[in-house]
């Protein structure tokens, strides 16, 4: 388009469906722009600078680096595909695709290839891909989730008429039928299965295309083919008159596969909606204070140096420093504690966290993709990108699988195609369906779901299918502090008066004061106290940060931590043994010191039987922690773990993570803050406390509902039973197979008999794994 | 025999054709979009005379 005039002009045409211009139209616009198709304009736009400040960071001088997601990725072979195919390209420097939420990180040097380029590229091997955007993300899978449930309904409606129909056919050819009903009955059904063929098999016809394009036989090779076969050879037989058809394993097959493959969509995308809601954390529009007054602006337009005003109660947008107000903010995303942190001028505010006092009026150092949070998605993001080695590695062993599978298929009918041609397609079936993996591939999940849902009702939520394997095999324990071993929740610890007035006057007037202030140790307070014994406070004020002063029966008390001289206070904590890691507060009158409250975190009572259990079994047990270290040693100390750290980033307890990994340890974290997030996704297996943010919740496998310590030792006993009982399935799928095999290659076998054969192992598969419910 | 079967079949077939077409609604108006949420929202007794009604504008949100 030349102008935005133009622009509104076609908008205009296509808006009133008169597209029908564009065909019959006899000659050009003068204007000649049109010598770009419209697809690769459109991708053009996308080397716009100001289009790319969206979604494009700049990581050196020349390189950038985008987020995109891909659609169409089917299998863990996509992701290599695309991978090969765009490192190959001159200027792209690394590629790293997502198979958990097909998102495609790349980067490139943008001297030597644009990003309009690698668009294509990626549009010429099948797949589209555009910028990542939360809100398209979101859209296309809702999209594809609606397909997949339309794809199963018509399957699972095509399937129950089929098989009523089959066991007519079955019936008649064991009882005697008349040819007419006979040939009737097969039409029907060739006409029920028509849209299971057509439409909703299609999703592993194009998967095993794709495979085939790159060279490469996927576990939807053989499902397309044993489809196509027997959907062609039944329709022969129909034609024909007589014979048996298979329009009943058709449909059954395709429901069955369909169920599956959503039911592990479903179990994926939940995890990664989470990490998608944190960027959501930050609020998308903010009040920019310029030349004295407010408006209201993009946080995608704020720059850096740009006052913003931040009310109470609102989320920080950007990071920044304080440039002018008091208040305190919870920075629960980062550190997993709700607690108000103060912040006075000069201070630094992260975006996303939440001002719970004052206004603020914050001068911002950092938006969009350079602020702290952008910074820990993108580290759960590689943790994430990194993980499912154990997927593909299935995929490759399934992959071989097929091969050996589709060989001997192929050598059997060959074979019976010099013996007696006409039992070639019966035979062939046969031993396709005979050496069906659906036994072999469900004996994991099986397990899996068993186990799962045995767990499930203790209140142990696996989110990921991997868990309970890596469970069984975990050497090394790794908590994190607050709110997994502790409450995370300070409680009033220790009540030390000072003469004057006895504790449980001291405690009314502290909860009276603290009626009017929304800290969280205020409720540790109240809680204490019941509603009818607290006084009438007036002329009440709130220090942020500092503490709560009042007037009750004309004495006025303060209540606080930072409006002390410092010779009382170095007296009074003399006079109390303050454990490490404990906050305290002092209630003062207008002359003295009347009490001191020690607050403190509280162990969990059933961490200390959790940790001699794990530790009686020869695991080893760990602390990481973003608290101080003080706090940390304290509660070490009397759990009994030597190997201790505080005031760990997350990055820091990453890097201590790797380095057990390194040692050869199996480790299972054990965690619940936004700042345990990234450990979570890296640890080999990892469990969230139920209470904890969404996102700690979202990038662990394994979610502690019920909360209880104890529960995890469950999870690991669990995890082992699951895989012994999958080692018997396997075996059993796999004896079954190969014990089937030469009687189904000689003929042996019929079809139907095939079916029921594994539709038995299949159901041994389920029953034994149905053992574990009562483990 | 076979005029009865061809009618039972036509029967089911139209039957099918019915439940595929409310299925298909169901989907287009987004009944299938959240699968626990009204699983648990019938636990929640919002309909209970005693509670006092809720102002419109808590239920927009």
């Amino acid at each position: 388009m030349c102008c935005r005039g133009c622009q509104a002009v076609a908008q205009a045409i296509a808006e009133n469906g008169l597209q029908e211009y564009y065909r019959h139209r006899t000659a050009m616009p003068s204007s000649g722009h049109e010598l770009i198709p419209a697809e690769l304009s459109r991708l053009a736009l996308y080397d716009h600078p100001e289009i790319q400040k969206s979604f494009v960071i700049e990581s050196d001088q020349h390189i950038k680096q985008a987020s995109l997601i891909l659609e169409g990725i089917t299998c863990a072979a996509c992701v290599w595909l695309n991978e090969r195919h765009l490192q190959q390209l001159p200027g792209v420097k690394a590629v790293q695709v997502n198979y958990a939420n097909h998102r495609a990180r790349i980067s490139w040097d943008e001297r030597e290839i644009q990003l309009s380029r690698i668009l294509k590229e990626i549009q010429l091997l099948g797949y589209n891909a555009h910028p990542y955007n939360a809100l398209q993300q979101e859209e296309l899978r809702r999209k594809g989730r609606s397909r997949d449930i339309r794809r199963i309904a018509v399957t699972g409606l095509s399937a129950a008429q089929v098989m009523m129909l089959a066991v007519a056919l079955y019936a008649g050819a064991a009882l005697g039928m008349e040819t007419g009903t006979a040939q009737l009955l097969r039409y029907v059904s060739l006409v029920l299965t028509l849209p299971v063929f057509l439409y909703t098999a299609v999703p592993f016809y194009v998967s095993a295309w794709r495979a085939m394009k790159s060279r490469r036989l996927n576990m939807d090779f053989p499902v397309s083919l044993a489809i196509i076969t027997a959907f062609v050879g039944s329709v022969w037989v129909t034609l024909r008159g007589e014979g048996v058809v298979y329009y009943d394993a058709i449909t059954m097959f395709t429901l069955f596969l369909l169920s599956t493959r959503f039911l592990e969509r479903n179990a994926r995308e939940k995890s990664v909606e989470a990490t998608e809601n944190l960027l959501k954390l930050v609020p998308a529009m903010s009040l920019r204070l310029r030349d004295g007054r407010q408006e209201a602006v993009a946080v995608l337009d704020l720059a850096v140096g740009d006052i913003i005003l931040v009310k109470p109660g609102e989320a920080v947008a950007a990071d920044g420093e304080v440039a002018a107000g008091i208040s305190s903010v919870d920075e629960a995303l980062l550190t997993g504690e709700s607690r108000a942190v103060p912040k006075e001028i000069g201070d630094a505010v992260i975006a996303g966290s939440i001002n719970l006092e004052g206004p603020l009026e914050v001068r911002v150092t950092g938006t969009g993709e350079n602020t702290v949070l952008a910074g820990i998605v993108r580290l759960l993001d590689r943790a994430v990108a990194e993980k499912p080695r154990l997927a593909q590695l299935a995929d490759q062993v399934a992959g071989r699988f097929t091969y050996v599978l589709l060989a001997l298929t192929l050598v059997v009918a060959l074979a019976w195609w010099w013996h007696d041609p006409d039992k070639v397609l019966e035979i062939a079936l046969a031993v396709l369906v005979v050496t069906c993996p659906c036994a072999l591939s469900i004996a994991a999940p099986a397990a899996f779901a068993a186990s799962g849902s045995h767990l499930l009702r203790q209140g142990i939520l696996l989110t990921r299918g991997h868990a309970l394997e890596t469970l069984a095999k975990v050497t090394h324990v790794v908590f994190d502090k607050t709110g997994t071993l502790t409450y995370g929740k300070p409680k009033l610890h220790q009540v030390l008066p000072f003469g004057g007035m006895d504790t449980h006057a001291c405690m009314c007037v502290a909860a009276s004061l603290e009626q009017a202030s929304e800290h969280p140790l205020a409720q540790s307070f109240l809680e204490r106290i019941g509603k009818n014994e607290l006084h009438l406070v007036t002329e009440a004020q709130n220090f942020p940060g500092k503490g709560v002063t009042g007037v009750i029966d004309g004495r006025r008390y303060t209540l606080g931590n930072r409006m002390l001289s410092p010779l009382t206070r170095a007296q009074a904590e003399s006079a109390m043994e303050v454990a490490g890691g404990a906050t305290v507060v002092w209630l003062c009158d207008e002359s003295r010191v009347l009490a001191a409250f020690e607050l403190s975190d509280e162990l969990r009572p059933d961490a200390v039987a959790l940790i001699q259990e794990l530790k009686a079994q020869g695991m080893g047990v760990s602390i990481l922690s973003g608290d101080s270290d003080a706090a940390v040693r304290h509660f070490a100390a009397r759990l009994g773990i030597t190997d201790y750290r505080g005031a760990q980033h997350p990055e820091d307890k990453l890097a201590a993570l790797k380095a057990l990994q390194a040692g050869g340890a199996v480790v299972a974290m054990v965690g619940d803050g936004v700042n345990d997030a990234p450990v979570l996704a890296g640890a080999d297996v990892s469990l969230a406390m139920g209470g904890g943010t969404q996102v700690a919740r979202a990038s662990s496998d394994i979610v502690l509902l019920s909360e209880k310590l104890p529960d995890i030792w469950r999870a690991l006993q669990a995890g082992r039973a699951a895989m012994t009982v999958m080692q018997q399935n396997f075996a059993w799928a796999a004896g079954y197979n190969f014990l089937a095999l030469p009687f189904a290659a000689l003929g042996y076998i019929p079809p139907w008999l095939a079916a029921l054969g594994m539709s038995v192992s299949s159901l041994v598969v389920v029953l034994n794994a149905l053992r574990l419910r009562q483990v | 025999m076979n005029s009865i079967l061809i009618f039972l079949l036509g029967l089911a077939g139209f039957m099918v054709i019915v439940a595929g077409i409310g299925i298909f609604w169901a989907i287009r108006s987004g009944q299938f979009e959240d699968m626990e949420g009204p699983a648990q929202r019938i636990l929640m007794d919002d309909d209970d005379p005693r509670i006092p009604r809720r102002t419109l504008r808590e239920n927009e949100k």
